[in-house]
């Protein structure tokens, strides 16, 4: 635990927990968007991640553990970091030299974790209860019914875009930022940076698509 | 041009400080940023009131010892200067300007807009140098070539004068680029190389002792610098650490 | 005279220093760390000096006025340091080192310091590299070399314009390490006040800690100034805001001689002044005379249309423009030494042929350097070397990669893009060569008290040749000092702690601090600025690049002048239990206004011309200096007797046994 004592430690702890979440929102993404093509294939695959005790028991406590420790540590961050100036300028002309993406990421975290709180409300409690709670029998055709029946309401799906929105912005400026913290910052990181936020427009327009595309239809 | 300022004072570091606002008339746009706060003391000073305490020395750019939050930057709006180097022409007639010291818990105010940068040199004292002896007993300059680029990378990152405008411009105020400035020169250097491990470790160290933020990547110390010293080095410091950290 | 012994070894020149190392006495380890060391000053002299007499085992406590040793004016040099380390291959050797410095300082400097100087330099290189000081390299991984004024040779080691910052660094960073491990304590922000000397020798002194004002006694067993030097005294020049002569002042007064106080170096390349406004001038490195060709309008209706902002200097056609270097001195060109560079500059302007609306700047052109170097890269890279604008963007590339942080400095201060347009320069003061009155030893005539640097008078002479102020720096902190002064510490094993509360430290702390009350309690009106001003201006007018003796009659007067006018009318606010500048100010000025005074005299005293110093009277028909060989072939060395005008002149004999005196041609 010496490497998470120190500053640069933490910074290097903040990008692998926050790669790995990235990794996890791709595979988030690369189930739900196949609910766009087709209802059959996504029930299998949700029917799979929502069954496997390696997913349930290995892979679920560990993503857990690491939205956990990626928000926490990032909170305490944010806390030692407006320690280091007890005073504050008058007048700090931040948008002059960083972009607005890099110098708000625990706002962009906030309502980030936010929309966790929602997700987790929607899916995650009655999914828990549905097979832990109340160990009510299998059936693996419930998913897309389930998935469908959360867009109907436009208010859900206006708060939906809007949070990917937000995971946009923080994922533009995380996780390009991410290699820069774990030391790669080379010839290639042009491409890198390019990639970056080539994902981190994408997928969250891609989350926004499918929850449009279930609302509409 | 005429001017309004409005510069921050405080007597010394345990007293409140707060904004003052003071006109200054016929500035010429020729001169100095500095030379401007010249005119500005030699006129408060005949109004009886105390002059404005400011760190200044070579006034070209090298000592790094001015040290002024122009308008919400770092040595004010120009890049690659110092506010020595700042001259007028970069201001119109009838603008307001706010002056403030550089701003970090590690850099507490000494009076006005003079601050203790002592922190600094703490951490260069934990492991900013090569452990050779100064007896000139050592082996030929030019006994081991060096690859021009690594000696390029290193002279660019040591051209950092230490001013601590990463420092104050960092919204963390987190001091990596200047830290990892002095890593980089020396491990880009055979003759650094030797000690990089431990060097790094008890740079870090220091840093995170005086009580610098932590760096979020923003890219404003690069930005900011009047050196220009890039991003790259604090890459080069995160990789430098983590494999002295494994390397235990 | 008896006091005057300058204490050089006997031998051959080349075995001096060999054979004085090897025969003085030496402190053992065991007993170093009995013995407490001052250092005033952190520039390369100091800051060096300082890690190693750490490293020796000394405790040392060193002291500087800025906010951490790293910010010392050592840190402005720009262009690079001597070393005879033949590298080129083009014949350098020490002793062309050693001729090439003595002759450049217009032989008025001591022979023997002087090879010592030329030997030590090799280490030098050595011994920064090792530090990890990002010298300048080729693509075969060697040191680069460039050529500076006044020499045939290529023996300056840089790394780009900021070579001074890059050795300071160095320096510092070698100082870190023993502060690390508590061998030095440093005290920034501390200003030395007054020394202190017990039954002769030195013995302490007295600072005050420019935070808090509080007035602080440190004992020690030898005290070194490294303090640099005293430009300063003509309020513009190039040093820091800061650069001050106080230190070197107050051990005058307290009994050390003060050498040749008029030998100045005025550089010919630095930005000309703006305006009134104007608080320092910022040089541009010789380094630019390797490939900058300096020049004036042949003509002064051409001249007036420029002043009239009607002309360009690039529209002007190569036949109308008069290379002046080029012409009077075709051997070295724009090469030639600092002081001709810069009195070729002032009879142009003084001629009506300046450049500026102030009459006084004289262009520094780059454009057929672009050319050149266009023209190389278009031929190895085996491109079109017709395309005019191919070869200009080559060229650009290749002065950028060389001068590129100074041309950067220049387009911020002047507003005009210099590889467009020329650069316009004039002289501005630079170095002073002059300063305190060291023997071989580098002591001063008070025992146990030290001079190094920029602050002691020995190894330029009359004029300083580029490139060597690091050099001499380094060599004096790193590799001379640290030895000589073993030779007088070793009587001192014995002495025990210095009692800080002997009466000499009272006296001394007494008077400071009356001088302080003094500042503050004056009811005056003009500020401290308003005096150095007004110094400045008597300085540069009557004391500056050419001096006569009504002029420095003159001078003399006004300046006791303006100082019994400063201690009466002087306003001096706030307190003395703070940060003040303006108080530390007032103590600095009111030394440069009796030094001014000296200097004035040292002038008047020295009716030849040589180096840096030129008296009108002493000219050839073509208006080049005339040395008087005869007459003032030594070092003058002021006693203080109460008042600059009462100093009492000691003069050292220089005697040349290994280079004959010549007149120094650079045609």
């Amino acid at each position: 635990m010496t490497l998470t004592a120190s500053s640069i430690g933490r910074k290097v702890a903040m990008a692998l927990s926050g790669i790995f979440l990235v990794l996890f929102l791709t595979q988030h993404f690369s189930i739900n968007i196949l609910s766009v093509f087709s209802e059959n294939l996504f029930n299998e695959v949700s029917h799979f991640m929502g069954n496997n005790p390696i997913v349930q028991f290995i892979l679920q406590p560990i993503l857990i553990f690491g939205v956990l420790f990626h928000f926490i540590m990032g909170f305490v961050l944010e806390l030692q970091n407006s320690k280091s100036r007890k005073i504050k300028y008058s007048s700090y002309k931040g948008s002059a030299n960083a972009s607005w993406m890099s110098r708000n990421m625990i706002y962009s975290g906030i309502v980030i974790l936010s929309f966790l709180g929602l997700h987790f409300y929607d899916f995650w409690v009655p999914e828990m209860n549905y097979k832990y709670v109340e160990v009510l029998p299998l059936d693996p055709n419930r998913y897309f019914g389930e998935l469908v029946h959360k867009f109907h309401s436009p208010f859900r799906v206006a708060i939906y875009a809007l949070s990917f929105i937000f995971l946009s912005l923080h994922l533009v400026h995380g996780f390009a930022s991410s290699f820069q913290s774990m030391g790669i910052n080379n010839k290639y990181s042009k491409t890198i940076k390019s990639f970056t936020t080539f994902f981190s427009v994408v997928v969250p327009l891609g989350f926004i698509f499918i929850a449009l595309f279930h609302h509409l239809n | 041009m005429n001017l309004t300022l409005k510069v921050w004072r405080q007597a010394n570091s345990e007293s409140k400080g707060k904004m003052e606002t003071y006109q200054i008339a016929d500035v010429s746009p020729d001169m100095s940023f500095l030379e401007m706060m010249d005119v500005l003391n030699e006129q408060l000073m005949t109004q009886g009131i105390d002059p404005i305490a400011f760190d200044h020395d070579c006034r070209e750019g090298i000592c790094g010892m001015c040290s002024m939050f122009i308008n919400g930057e770092a040595h004010g709006p120009d890049r690659l200067v110092t506010t020595c180097q700042l001259h007028m022409r970069k201001f119109n007639n009838g603008d307001t300007i706010t002056i403030e010291p550089f701003r970090a818990k590690a850099f507490p105010v000494i009076k006005d807009l003079t601050v203790d940068r002592s922190a600094f040199d703490r951490v260069q004292q934990a492991g900013g140098f090569v452990s050779v002896n100064t007896s000139g007993n050592t082996q030929d300059a030019n006994a081991i070539p060096i690859d021009k680029h690594d000696a390029d990378k290193a002279f660019d990152a040591a051209t950092c004068i230490g001013c601590g405008a990463c420092v104050a411009t960092c919204k963390n105020a987190s001091a990596m680029l200047f830290v990892s400035a002095k890593v980089s020169q020396y491990s880009l250097l055979p003759q650094g190389k030797v000690e990089a491990t431990e060097r790094v470790m008890n740079m870090v160290k220091q840093m995170d002792e005086e009580g610098f933020g932590n760096c979020t990547n923003t890219g404003a110390c690069e930005v900011e610098c009047p050196k220009g010293i890039s991003l790259e080095n604090i890459a080069r410091m995160n990789r430098e650490y983590l494999y002295a950290s494994l390397k235990g | 005279m008896a006091k005057l012994d300058s204490k050089i070894p006997n031998g051959p020149i080349s075995e001096k220093w060999t054979s004085h190392k090897g025969k003085i006495n030496l402190v053992s380890p065991a007993n170093k760390r009995l013995i407490d060391v001052i250092v005033v000053g952190t520039g390369l002299a100091g800051a060096s000096a300082s890690a190693t007499l750490a490293e020796l085992g000394y405790n040392v406590k060193t002291f500087c006025f800025q906010d951490s040793p790293r910010r010392a004016h050592s840190i402005a040099a720009q262009g690079g340091i001597n070393a005879a380390k033949n590298y080129q291959g083009d014949g350098d050797s020490t002793y062309r080192l050693f001729y090439d410095t003595i002759k450049g300082g217009d032989y008025r400097s001591r022979e023997a310091n002087v090879h010592r100087l030329a030997e030590v330099s090799t280490n030098i290189i050595d011994q920064c590299v090792a530090q990890g000081v990002p010298f300048a390299r080729d693509y075969g991984g060697l040191l680069d070399n460039r050529s500076f004024g006044g020499v045939l040779v290529s023996r300056t080691f840089y790394a780009k314009g900021q070579t001074g910052q890059q050795l300071l660094l160095g320096a510092y960073s070698a100082m870190n390490r023993q502060i690390g491990r508590g061998k030095i304590k440093m005290y920034n922000r501390h200003e030395m006040m007054d020394i202190v000397v017990i039954e002769g020798k030195a013995r302490g002194i007295i600072t005050r800690n420019l935070v808090n004002g509080k007035i602080e006694r440190h004992g020690a067993h030898a005290v070194v100034i490294a303090s640099g030097g005293y430009g300063n005294v003509f309020f513009l020049s190039t040093n820091a805001m800061g650069s001050n002569v106080s230190a070197g002042w107050k051990i005058h007064k307290k009994g050390a001689y003060f050498a040749n106080p008029c030998f100045t170096q005025i550089h010919p390349t630095c930005i000309p002044v703006s305006g009134d406004h104007q608080s320092k001038l910022t040089l541009m490195s010789e380094s630019l005379r390797n490939d900058g060709r300096i020049w004036v309008p042949k003509n002064l209706k051409d001249v007036n249309l420029i002043r009239e902002g009607k002309l360009k200097p690039t529209q002007i056609d190569e036949k109308d423009r008069d290379y002046y270097l080029e012409r009077r001195y075709p051997a070295f060109g724009n090469l030639v030494p600092r002081d001709v560079a810069s009195r070729a500059a002032k009879e142009r302007c003084d001629a009506g042929f300046g450049v500026n609306k102030t009459g006084e700047a004289v262009y520094l052109d780059f454009a057929s350097a672009i050319t050149r170097y266009g023209e190389e890269q278009v031929h190895v890279k085996g491109l079109d070397s017709s395309d005019k604008n191919l070869v200009k963007k080559l060229g650009k590339e290749v002065v950028k990669a060389k001068y590129g942080n100074l041309f950067q400095m220049y387009e911020k201060i002047v507003d005009q893009n210099p590889y467009e347009t020329p650069m316009m320069i004039y002289p501005a003061v630079h170095y002073t060569m002059g300063g305190i009155w060291v023997d071989y030893n580098l002591m001063t005539t008070i025992p146990g008290c030290y001079a190094i640097g920029e602050a002691n008078f020995s190894d330029h002479g009359a004029n300083r040749l580029g490139a060597s102020a690091l050099m001499q720096g380094l060599a004096d902190g790193y590799f001379v000092l640290p030895y000589t002064i073993g030779d007088y510490l070793s009587d001192d094993i014995r002495t025990g702690p210095i009692d800080i509360q002997h009466p000499e430290f009272e006296k001394a702390e007494k008077e400071v601090i009356a001088q302080i009350d003094a500042f503050l309690n004056n009811s005056g009106k003009n500020s401290v600025d308003f005096y150095h001003k007004k110094l400045g201006k008597i300085m540069w007018d009557k004391c500056g690049m050419s001096r006569n003796e009504k002029g420095l009659k003159k001078a003399i007067k006004e300046i006791q002048d303006l100082r019994e006018d400063f201690y009466k009318n002087i306003n001096v606010p706030g307190n003395a239990n703070e940060f003040n500048e303006q108080l530390a100010k007032a103590g600095r000025v009111a030394d440069f206004l009796e030094l001014g005074e000296l200097f004035a005299k040292d002038a008047l005293e020295r009716t030849e011309s040589c180096g840096g110093h030129f008296r009108e009277e002493s000219q050839t028909p073509e208006g080049e200096a005339l040395r008087d060989d005869k007459k003032f072939t030594f070092v003058s060395a002021w006693e203080f007797k109460g008042a600059p005008s009462k100093a009492k002149l000691h003069k050292e004999d220089l005697k040349y046994e290994e280079i004959e005196v010549k007149t120094r041609s650079y045609k």
